[in-house]
């Protein structure tokens, strides 16, 4: 059968075109449905006070609490140790069997749904460990499951940094350690900061691995002992439970202004960087 | 004849993994000479030149027998210290390749690295570097600019300051003009030639006018040999050999 190769084209232009449209609608009426039902709880109050009567009332003070501590306890675990990891894999080693076996390890780390976390999490650090349901067992699993994607992604902006930059280094008399601490990393710091970036979205909004974990406790957390709910499970528990679809849906708001600002942040960062190194 | 070669290179073999890049090199670097290296593309200049100040270490599988000799001492010896080695003999690339950083920092980094700390001494070398890589005129207003702001002639020649400020005494050249237009090109040759006072200068050239016009001795390689050594002036008014010859006649081929 002929077909008109212009025909062709516009056909198979429109159907894409169509389906990026799809694409793109579905995204922003997710967006809308949830500011159209969680903007109109969205005050100062709101933000301010905690939960009272389960959440029925009140505001998610100790939630938004409970989300940055969390966040923050599993990006200062997973930072370092990604980073280091990535350093050493583009730095330190060659491309060898061994270095396939950690990136195929790390790779799978990412494949792993975010529920086995938390059952991982649970068993290891809340009842092997005794820390309990609590911020510091909710961070560790965190960090566990951020952690591909900080080795990923600082990987590929280490990667980024032109090799002969660090030939210049080392044929100034510059170590190792000097020439990836003082050239490779301020080059590649932006693109790490982005994957840290990203990783902060996704502690943000996980539920599963975090309510296995951190447990729903209600309180302001004291220590890292004590346990917390976040913005995620507050969400989830408000909705499953029935308790409040006018306070779950202010919840989804702050978390979907959140993820949206850091995406968008992220977003940028790595623009800039691109620009840099293209 | 009394030698005054600052580097000696003897025997020198060497391999990437099973292929033998370069075969039994013999010749000397005098001081305060400048000594060009041509040859065609892929005849080893690049891989001479970087075995010089142990740049080709990096290279995982490469393997080098014979000795290089710096002031007698060889630096492919167990007890040398590589980095010492490199912090003796400088080099400056190919493709000019400031850091992303500014021009003084660029400049700076070397000295920091290498233990000096104090402010004073670090923009004094600084400057005398820049004056040195005849620089210091086009940029002395605008030091804290990245680096990347200025042209490619002026990034070349803010390499050669940065390879300057740690006060090598030997520094080796990769052809260094081969992205350069003429009018920095003649910048940089000016400049080589006022160097060889203070400095031992190695300098792989694609460009034969510019070995001629530059170099005290120049060396000819031909697919990993050293075909034939002696006076710049000899190798282009009289050559020994055929190849030599046929290649600076640019009946190559
Ligand atoms: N890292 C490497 N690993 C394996 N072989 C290499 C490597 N670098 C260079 N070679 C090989 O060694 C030979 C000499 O290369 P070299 O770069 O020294 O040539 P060159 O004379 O500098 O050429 P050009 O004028 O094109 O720069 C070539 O055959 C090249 O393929
Ligand atoms: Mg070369």
């Amino acid at each position: 059968m002929y077909v008109n190769p212009r025909l062709e084209q516009r056909v198979v232009q429109s159907i894409l075109w169509l389906f990026t449209a799809i694409t793109v609608f579905i995204l922003f009426y997710i967006i809308f449905f949830i500011l159209k039902n969680g903007l109109p709880v969205l005050n100062y109050q709101f933000l301010t006070t905690n939960p009272t009567d389960m959440g029925k009332s009140g505001g998610i003070y100790s939630t938004i609490i409970g989300t940055i501590a969390l966040t923050i306890g599993a990006i200062l675990i997973a930072t370092p140790l990604g980073v280091g990891t990535a350093i050493y894999l583009t730095e330190y080693t060659l491309e060898s069997k061994i270095t396939r076996v950690i990136r195929f390890g790390s790779e799978c780390l990412a494949g792993i749904p975010s529920i086995i976390f938390g059952l991982f999490g649970f068993i290891l650090f809340v009842t092997k460990l005794k820390f309990g349901w609590s911020i510091l067992s909710g961070s560790l699993t965190l960090a566990f499951m951020i952690l591909p994607t900080i080795i990923r992604t600082s990987e590929e902006a280490l990667k980024s940094v032109p090799y002969n930059l660090r030939e210049v280094s080392f044929s100034l008399g510059g170590t190792k350690w000097q020439t990836v601490t003082k050239v490779v990393l301020p080059s590649a710091l932006p693109g790490i900061v982005t994957g840290v970036i990203l990783s902060v979205g996704r502690s943000i909004s996980e539920t599963a691995a975090v309510i296995f974990t951190a447990g729903s406790a209600l309180r302001i957390p004291t220590s890292i002992f004590s346990s917390s709910r976040t913005m995620a499970v507050h969400f989830y528990i408000l909705a499953r439970e029935g308790i409040s679809m006018p306070n779950a849906y202010g919840t989804a708001a702050v978390l979907i202004i959140a993820i949206l600002i850091i995406n968008i942040t992220a977003y940028r960062l790595m623009h800039k960087f691109m620009k840099k190194y293209s | 004849m009394v030698t005054t070669n600052r580097m000696e290179v003897k025997n020198l073999n060497f391999y990437y993994g099973q292929n033998l890049a370069l075969k039994d090199i013999n010749m000397g670097i005098e001081s305060n000479k400048v000594t060009a290296v041509i040859g065609p593309s892929g005849c080893g200049k690049s891989t001479f030149i970087r075995i010089l100040n142990r740049m080709n270490d990096i290279i995982i599988g490469s393997r080098v027998e014979g000795a290089i000799l710096l002031d007698g001492q060889d630096i492919y010896a167990p007890e040398v210290d590589v980095v010492e080695i490199r912090r003796k003999i400088g080099m400056v690339f190919q493709k000019s390749n400031p850091f992303p950083k500014s021009i003084f920092d660029n400049i700076a980094y070397g000295l920091r690295i290498n233990g000096i700390n104090n402010k004073g001494e670090i923009i004094d070398r600084v400057e005398t570097s820049l004056k040195n890589s005849a620089l210091w005129e086009e940029v002395q207003d605008r030091l804290d600019a990245n680096a990347s702001e200025l042209s490619g002639g002026q990034q070349q020649r803010l390499c050669i300051a940065r390879a300057l400020a740690i006060e090598p005494e030997v520094i080796l050249f990769d052809e260094p003009c081969s992205a350069l237009d003429p009018i920095s090109t003649a910048k940089i040759e000016e400049l080589i030639n006022e160097l060889k006072e203070k400095y031992t200068i190695a300098i792989v050239t694609h460009n034969m006018q510019q070995a001629a016009r530059i170099s005290d001795y120049t060396g000819f390689f031909l697919l990993g040999e050293l075909i034939e050594f002696d006076k710049t002036e000899k190798i282009f008014t009289n050559p020994a050999k055929k190849q030599t010859e046929d290649y600076i006649t640019g009946r190559f081929g």
